[in-house]
């Protein structure tokens, strides 16, 4: 059971992201797994449609600039301090990305309603923003309950794949997410839910009242890979920071095509997996 | 001891979000969470503070979803938004220059601004840069609009625009910017003619009152000390806090 759950490599977890997947991944800071994200590059991975809960940085614009999104689901792409995201914005001066144009809380209500098992989810605000004219999913409706009350409603969204990283996971697949309980939400809503993690403990996280509360239980949870410092160069909450040099360097970088290149080259297929 | 441009930034803002019972501030506006560092403080502490992102001064636990809820339910007094764009009549525009969706200048996304806007009573807008690019006449992308229909719910809303220049409070009957006054050094015509929009103003319009030294020797000190550690390299450059002197939280 160990073996099916607890994958032998990085690489051999994300193998099980098909071309095509609407891939859901947190927000920078809250368990992006990063060296998940390197090892999809390696591979042939495409066609992706990249839901960010709620926004992404490096992550996105990484898979964006290798040309493996067809469509981007985010209420923001940015590298925060370290600037806009370069590939990013390439992408859609080129019309190489189809664009879905979201609200933070948008993107959590429709995760939301598809955790409930229900078909929609509605949302106040929105009424009169360019998002929801270029949003044909969205629907806005009278409230049934009120008088002349109109309110916007979004569709469930069921992503084929969540994949994060968290801090510790333990044999029966309960992976500890700690504060960032919107990983807890991902995995709710989707079919299928991957995650490294930095460490397996050898006890049951669930069993332990101060863990517990901050646990994803594994009956979420498909598969798990170890990947210590995981989320590189992003920080990791409570763990470790974020690596502002290395971002910087991501930053000037991915400036231009070339120099997107070869950090591709360099710091993505020049990294063993095995070293991941 | 002569304000800098952005301490007079800090009081000016801190002034408006007095009487605010919680206040809430992005991990990447250092002016604004100064001010409401320092507004805190003039409350005697009774103002709740969150600054997004930061550890110490947040209180979330459940994410990123906690943060709206508190909003929607009127828990959340004031908040500030930005804008590549923002226009007369108080649209933002945090998505890009041009015609969307394949736009020449493509900025970060709309975040949380198309709810934000609507659910916070006291939505600050924050552009240092006054210039006609910054100020338009109208945004080339509604990420949030600053009015809506009567029949809209809509608790919140646009209630002050403050730039390096000077500071306009919205009229929201007439969905209009109202000059307020302009910053010690500069001139009406000036901020007419870097502002794209129409605005209201009084036949005589007064300049932002300055800084008293005591407002300034408690941001320069205790509060300088609470902003190094949302914003260690701001709270560095602006008053000199080094690194390793960041105030413990309270």
């Amino acid at each position: 059971m160990d073996a099916a759950l607890i994958a032998g490599s990085v690489q051999e977890l994300v193998a099980a992201i098909p071309d095509g997947a609407l891939l859901c991944v947190p927000r920078d800071g809250s368990g992006v797994a990063m060296a998940a994200t390197r090892a999809l590059l390696r591979g042939g991975v495409g066609n992706l449609h990249l839901l960010a809960v709620p926004s992404s940085g490096i992550q996105a614009d990484l898979l964006i600039g290798a040309g493996r999104v067809a469509v981007v689901e985010a209420a923001g792409i940015t590298l925060g301090e370290y600037g806009l995201a370069p590939a990013f914005n390439r992408a859609v001066r080129g019309a190489r990305v189809r664009l879905l144009d979201a609200t933070c809380p948008a993107i959590h209500a429709s995760l939301q309603a598809a955790e409930k098992g229900l078909p929609f989810m509605p949302l106040r605000g929105l009424i009169g923003s360019d998002l929801v004219r270029h949003r044909p999913d969205w629907r806005q409706i009278d409230n049934p309950f009120g008088q002349d009350d109109p309110i916007v409603l979004l569709p469930a969204c069921r992503p084929d794949i969540s994949l994060f990283h968290a801090a510790l996971a333990d044999r029966q697949g309960n992976v500890w997410v700690g504060r960032d309980r919107e990983c807890m939400t991902m995995a709710h809503a989707a079919k299928t839910t991957l995650v490294t993690v930095e460490e397996i403990v050898e006890f049951d996280l669930m069993a332990d009242a101060r863990y517990a509360p901050g646990t994803l239980p594994g009956l979420y949870v498909e598969r798990i890979a170890v990947a210590s410092r995981g989320a590189w160069p992003l920080g990791l909450t409570d763990r470790y920071p974020p690596d502002g040099e290395h971002l910087r360097l991501y930053a000037r970088a991915a400036a231009s095509e070339e120099g997107f290149a070869r950090y591709l080259e360099e710091q993505v297929h020049g990294r063993r997996a095995a070293a991941e | 001891m002569d304000a800098s441009t952005e301490e007079l930034l800090i009081v000016t803002i801190a002034r408006l979000l007095h009487g605010c019972r919680h206040v809430a501030v992005g991990a990447l506006s250092p002016i604004p969470g100064s001010a409401a560092l320092l507004a805190r403080r003039q409350s005697g502490g009774r103002m709740r503070v969150s600054v997004l992102g930061s550890r110490q001064w947040s209180p979330w636990s459940n994410g990123g979803v906690e943060l709206f809820d508190c909003a929607g339910q009127g828990r959340m007094d004031a908040f500030f938004l930005s804008g590549g764009q923002i226009d007369g009549q108080a649209n933002v525009n945090l998505v890009g220059v041009g015609d969307y969706p394949t736009q020449q200048v493509r900025w970060s996304g709309s975040f949380g601004s198309a709810y934000l806007y609507f659910v916070v009573p006291k939505v600050i807008l924050f552009r240092e840069e006054h210039s006609r690019r910054t100020l338009v006449e109208k945004v080339d992308f509604i990420s949030a609009p600053g009015s809506s229909p009567a029949n809209v719910y809509r608790p919140g809303g646009p209630y002050a625009l403050i730039t390096s220049r000077c500071l306009f409070h919205f009229d929201k009957h007439r969905a209009r910017f109202r000059l307020t006054s302009v910053h010690p050094g500069h001139e009406v015509a000036e901020v007419r003619d870097n502002t794209g929009f129409d605005f209201d103003l009084p036949e005589a319009v007064p300049v932002t009152a300055e800084p008293d030294p005591g407002t300034l020797a408690l941001l320069r000190g205790e509060i300088a000390g609470q902003v190094a550690d949302p914003y260690p390299q701001f709270a560095e450059r602006l008053f000199g806090v080094p690194a390793a002197g960041r105030a413990a939280a309270p």
